[in-house]
């Protein structure tokens, strides 16, 4: 499932304040259901707790979610704390409640990937082994 | 028909009673044809098993309703939930929902206010006037209410964990505005225990948290007569995914568990019990939906009479705010969304809901707007005044499938409820995650469900279409957070320094002991103590709780 060696790793936070859990608790389980091994964090973590949970782990992608609006400064406010680290191989992804117009400027500030609601599961699942495969390339070239 | 002897007795007594006091809304109630419509349908025959499951609306076990005439007296209480950015901001939104004709309102309250901490904390960073309004003190209360006189509107709080402080500005504003605590209506949630399980603003370990609720009845019950101090919650719980059973399992359960943690406190179980309010949810299966509101009903009515030998009426009454079930909206067709709220209060209306929250078709996608809210508000409006739903009470008893659904929920409800008990009560079962884990895999069932298709959700798996333009959404001002900062930096120079540290010093003090902290919470916000530095002392006292 995940090439010929071992499982891809990642990570789902909650950055923030944020308590509404379900999405990330599915998107954690379906990820794990598909082959993957992953890290929840729980909810109501800085984004420095969720990067330095993220290098400890030693995973390829970050997942984060956030239903409460603060998307535009939590999920930079990660990638910031990526980069703080001297980390520039772990994908950063997000999803909640987070209006179109706001995707753009995710995007732009380094958010690889953008879900709303309704996005089928597969789609999600294929941006995380994206995500894996291509840290796994800069690795194992 | 022979008179029977229950009904008699109800007729006399109940609800002749009740009409002298709250006459009908109408002198007849009929139909375009001029046909009369029935206060109560009845069976043709009242026999035991009648009396027993069903009973008459305003009687035990209340399964059709806590008052003798329902909606034909009053109708349900029209609640809007709102709040975002600035007291001001949402000063302004209250009072145009009161002049739309909502008749109640609800305060949102943004994450940092629900979990205590100031708009200056570093946890707050993002979340400020995000979710509802941000307070960090008495001065921000004063703007929330200004020209809203709190003697004559009802309000309900959303605000848990750090409840006893935000009861306590209110009810110094009420104070500033000359209104006395015994003319304060309304309702604040702190129902802390669903907290641990769904939702998350909590801040506190779930015993010093059970403390300040028992504080919070134990002083209500003295100065605030007409306020419901605690809306037991199962809304969350079926937002987090849990089932119909479930949330009437987990929520009565809780309710137990602040029933018991009150009568060891030493409460008269007859002063307190009818202050306690319910909040369920109203989701997409309307006839389920319908059977769990009657069998909570029953229910709860069954446990304060028979387990707590409950002697006043009032303290069997399970009365119950609804909101429309958030999670069932959906971002592509919004206009959709209008169409499941209808339906999803319809749900609660024939459930005999004593308040209700619909939804707003955008809310998928953000905060809604003033022309989304209007739309949700004028639903149940058609629904009070146009379906003919209200004219009659419990339309929906002696339907076969009804009665056999609401005594199914009761029964499995009670099971569950008995394996909770089993395994140590609610806190233990928190604590093992029994409870979560619970809820996790109902949410989990639901969704692959409709991943695979089997569930058909209309324009999410099935009926798509493409979609040009995305409506307008409601931003909040992202310099909310900056201002409010500023006037919080502000207040400090400008208040009593002493007076402050002061009044948290005593609360410190009294915390330590098993005093009634209301007082003390009380004064200090008197002295515009923030939020943040009042939840400080008591975490210094009470430690944090840590989701594991």
């Amino acid at each position: 499932m995940h090439n010929n060696d071992s499982p891809f790793r990642v990570l789902i936070g909650k950055p923030g304040l944020d308590g509404h859990d379900r999405g990330a608790k599915f998107i954690a389980r379906a990820l794990r259901d598909d082959g993957f091994e992953v890290i929840y964090t729980g909810i109501r973590r800085t984004p420095e707790e969720i990067v330095a949970a993220a290098i400890q782990e030693d995973v390829a992608a970050i997942g984060l979610s956030s239903l409460s609006g603060a998307h535009l400064r939590l999920f930079p406010a990660v990638v910031e704390a990526l980069r703080k680290a001297g980390v520039n191989d772990i994908a950063v992804l997000g999803g909640g409640v987070i209006p179109e117009e706001d995707i753009r400027q995710l995007k732009e500030a380094g958010i690889a990937e953008v879900f709303t609601p309704g996005t089928p599961l597969e789609v999600i699942l294929e941006a995380f082994r994206n995500a894996c495969r291509q840290h796994r390339e800069i690795h194992q070239p | 028909m022979e008179k029977n002897k229950d009904l008699t007795e109800w007729q006399d007594k109940v609800l002749a009673k009740s009409l002298a006091r709250f006459p009908e809304r109408r002198k007849r109630f009929t139909n375009h044809g001029g046909d009369e419509i029935p206060l109560l349908a009845l069976p043709e025959e009242i026999d035991d098993q009648y009396v027993r499951q069903l009973g008459f609306p305003g009687s035990y076990p209340y399964t059709r309703g806590v008052q003798p005439t329902m909606y034909r007296g009053r109708l349900w209480t029209m609640r809007q939930y709102a709040g975002f950015s600035s007291a001001a901001e949402s000063n302004k939104r209250y009072r145009y929902l009161l002049e739309q004709g909502t008749t109640g309102l609800s305060v949102a309250f943004d994450l940092p206010t629900q979990i205590g901490y100031d708009s200056d904390h570093p946890m707050s960073l993002g979340e400020v006037g995000k979710v509802g309004v941000a307070i960090d003190s008495l001065a921000d209360m004063e703007m929330l209410f200004d020209q809203i006189p709190l003697d004559s509107v009802s309000t309900s709080m959303t605000i848990n964990s750090p409840a006893i402080v935000l009861l306590a500005m209110y009810v110094a504003v009420a104070e500033k505005q000359g209104v006395a605590p015994q003319k304060l209506q309304g309702t604040i949630q702190n129902d802390v225990l669903k907290e641990y399980v769904a939702r998350g603003t909590y801040i506190f370990p779930p015993q010093p948290s059970l403390r300040l609720i028992t504080n919070i009845f134990q002083w209500c019950g003295e100065n605030t007569p007409s306020f419901n101090t605690i809306s037991i919650s199962g809304y969350h719980i079926r937002e987090a995914g849990s089932t119909a059973v479930q949330e009437v399992a987990f929520t009565l359960a809780n309710g137990i568990t602040y029933v018991q943690t009150a009568l060891d406190a030493g409460l008269e179980l007859d002063v307190f019990a009818r202050r306690l309010a319910f909040f369920f949810n109203a989701s997409s299966d309307l006839l389920e939906e319908v059977a769990k509101f009657r069998a909570a009903r029953r229910l709860w009515a069954r446990l304060m009479k028979e387990k707590f030998g409950a002697k006043n009426p009032a303290s069997c009454m399970l009365r119950f705010h609804t909101q429309t079930a958030g999670n069932t909206l959906t971002a592509q067709q919004i206009d959709n969304n209008i169409v499941r709220v209808t339906l999803q209060a319809l749900a609660a209306v024939l459930g005999g809901t004593q308040s209700l929250h619909t939804n707003s078709r955008d809310e998928a996608l953000s905060l809604p707007t003033e022309d989304s809210v209007r739309t949700a508000l004028r639903t149940q409006q058609i629904i009070a005044h146009e379906s003919g739903v209200t004219d009659t009470v419990d339309p929906l008893a002696g339907s076969y499938f009804i009665e056999q659904l609401t005594d199914r929920i009761e029964r499995e409800a009670v099971e569950l409820i008995d394996k909770i008990e089993k395994a140590g009560g609610v806190v233990a079962a928190i604590e093992d995650g029994f409870i979560q884990r619970q809820i996790e895999n109902a949410a989990y069932e639901y969704q692959k469900e409709i991943e695979s298709g089997e569930r058909m959700i209309v324009g999410v798996n099935s009926f798509q279409i493409t979609e040009e333009s995305r409506p307008p959404t409601l931003r909040v001002d992202p310099e909310v957070e900056t201002m409010q900062v500023a006037a919080l930096s502000q207040l400090k120079k400008t208040r009593n320094h002493d007076k402050v540290q002061n009044s948290l010093k005593e609360l410190d003090q009294a915390a330590r002991t098993d005093a009634n902290l209301f007082a003390y919470v009380l004064a200090a916000v008197k002295e515009y103590a923030t939020l943040g530095e009042i939840c400080d002392v008591l975490r210094q006292v009470f430690g944090e709780y840590k989701q594991h």
